[in-house]
């Protein structure tokens, strides 16, 4: 049975902009969901949400004991926002964009209800 | 005169500024009831100093940033008071001149004595002439930046301004400092750490990292309303941090200031910007983040532990200011039904029209529906208004204001009812990074005093 969860009623997040790559903050609020953030927000999750942005390679790092995930979308923004044509040339708006990810949590709710 | 003194158990840190136009009343919170040593004041993004340097071409007495006298003004008399010392890198392109600055406000307030001790050596412009260093994220070298260089500066570390509190200034000045060192340097100055305890100076980075960007970890970039509230936010308090001589830290606020001090608060700005939180490269350490922990120990009281850190990088990295052409942008409104259709249709006038221009990068959108993320996150809606929206980097200035231009004809010349039109052109200065021998930025104290 699937048990599909906003990834924003679970997580908060913040972009950042390094050169012309941007970094993404996916934090839990309840460290309980942090497994299933873990599992089921990957980078290729993320690289393909952020499709026709995240033009190169995402990475990501765990930090458990924050219950985070931090990525790194490479070549997402428009060249750096010292000349970058978007509107938000930083790229801050992306932060709230991965909060619409959904998510399967059936596995993890039959785990902990 | 250097005077030596026992080491310090315990040091109060406030930040008081973000960035270059922060607001002001927040630091005088903070210098006036947040029992501080230390006022920092971070305000110095990537191609701020490019384009102080701009401004210093023109006039000489310029280059530094525009609110250091504001700012000097509403501070100097509580920190003067107190004993606060004031670190900041307002000096941008120009820190001997925002040095004298400081001293003319000084004056003008009455205060009978002050030091303000003033760092150079960041700016590595004449260092780098002719060189055929390896930008960072580019196949290309400097030298192809060639005539078009304004600026060079290198970010440096904490040891400049430790030798400038040891000189015992009230005031330091700098221009490029890795931001987190403006915070790190007091640390050392008054723990002892030593230049080369790695796993200290990372614990020092981290408090650095957390504090720079000032009103962030105490509710400010958080808020999203039914989700995370910050209480109020329209009087949001600056954050300092209680240090402990071994590097361990509580990050709060002075008491009843508005916004938030909680561990997704911290969490947040302990991530902001960072990429590999295993290695946070600094021209001091190279910090590790990775194992930090964050725990609520009172109202607004978060304690931070567990960073390391590992021996410093040989190179230094520098923020390479360049001209790279000019934008043109031009925006127009539609609104009411088929207001989508007709902001399409502008952008496909537009785009026809401009098809002569050779463009560098350039945008078609609808800001309402498509601007901000493109089209793949922002279907199934259909708005009540649209702002349509052309941009083009050309290498032109002549070209830029033609982008510009066409944006407006559409008012006589488009579809129905567009209106509000706003043009604007400008120079693009851009920011490469490249690497450096450390050896090639020495760094010198000048003190200045009333």
């Amino acid at each position: 049975m699937r048990n599909n969860v906003l990834l924003r009623d679970i997580a908060y997040s913040r972009a950042g902009d390094k050169g012309n790559r941007s970094t993404l903050s996916v934090i839990a609020y309840n460290i309980k969901d942090f497994p299933a953030i873990e599992r089921l927000v990957t980078a290729e999750r993320v690289k393909q949400h952020y499709a026709g942005i995240a033009k190169g390679d995402v990475e990501r790092y765990v930090l458990p004991q924050l219950g985070a995930l931090n990525f790194v979308l490479h070549d997402a923004l428009g060249g750096g926002v010292t000349r970058s044509l978007c509107l938000d040339a930083h790229g801050k708006c992306l932060g709230s964009a991965i909060l619409s990810l959904e998510l399967d949590m059936s596995i993890d709710m039959t785990i902990d209800p | 005169m250097t005077v030596p003194k026992a080491p310090r158990q315990s040091l109060r840190i406030g930040a008081g500024a973000g960035y270059s136009g922060d607001r002001i009343p927040p630091a005088v919170e903070l210098a006036e009831k947040g029992e501080l040593d230390y006022l920092v004041f971070e305000c110095l993004a990537e191609r701020t100093i490019a384009l102080a340097q701009l401004q210093r071409s023109q006039d000489a007495r310029l280059g530094f940033d525009a609110l250091l006298a504001a700012r000097m003004r509403a501070v100097l008399p509580a920190c003067v008071a107190r004993g606060v010392t004031i670190i900041s890198n307002m000096g941008a392109a120009n820190p001997l001149a925002a040095g004298h600055e400081v001293i003319r406000v000084a004056r003008e307030l009455g205060i009978p004595k002050l030091t303000v001790a003033v760092l150079l050596g960041d700016d590595v412009l004449t260092q780098i002439q002719n060189q055929t260093l390896p930008l960072m994220d580019s196949s290309d070298t400097l030298d192809s930046l060639a005539g078009s260089v304004i600026s060079a500066n290198a970010y440096i570390g904490a040891a400049g301004i430790v030798e400038a509190l040891a000189q015992g200034a009230d005031v330091v000045i700098t221009g490029r400092v890795a931001d987190p060192a403006l915070f790190l340097a007091p640390l050392i100055h008054e723990f002892g750490w030593a230049m080369n305890d790695w796993d200290t100076l990372g614990k020092g980075v981290l408090i650095g990292h957390l504090l720079e960007c000032a009103g962030q970890i105490t509710g400010g970039y958080f808020a999203d309303p039914g989700y995370r509230d910050v209480p109020d936010l329209a009087r949001l308090g600056f954050p300092l941090a209680e240090v402990s001589s071994d590097g361990s830290a509580v990050i709060t606020k002075v008491a009843d200031s508005g916004g938030c001090v909680t561990v997704p608060t911290c969490a947040s700005q302990l991530l902001y910007e960072i990429e590999n939180p295993a290695a946070y490269l600094q021209p001091d350490v190279v910090a590790d983040f990775s194992k930090v922990t964050l725990t609520q120990i009172g109202p607004d009281r978060v304690r931070v532990e567990g960073a390391t850190g590992r021996q410093r990088p040989d190179q230094l990295k520098v923020t390479v200011g360049h001209r790279d052409g000019f934008i043109g942008e031009g925006q127009i409104s539609y609104a009411g039904l088929g207001a989508q259709a007709r902001g399409q249709l502008a952008l496909s006038v537009l785009q026809e029209r401009l098809a002569g221009v050779t463009a560098l990068d350039k945008r078609f959108e609808l800001i309402g529906v498509n601007a901000i993320h493109g089209d793949h996150l922002a279907t199934g809606h259909t708005p009540y208004e649209v702002r349509a929206r052309a941009a083009m980097r050309v290498a032109t200035r002549q070209e830029a204001e033609l982008v510009a231009h066409e944006v407006e004809a559409l008012y006589i010349n488009g579809p129905a009812s567009g209106g509000g039109v706003t043009q604007s052109v400008r120079e693009v200065i851009a920011a490469a990074s490249t690497l450096i021998p450390r050896e090639w930025a020495p760094t010198s104290v000048t003190l200045l005093e009333v």
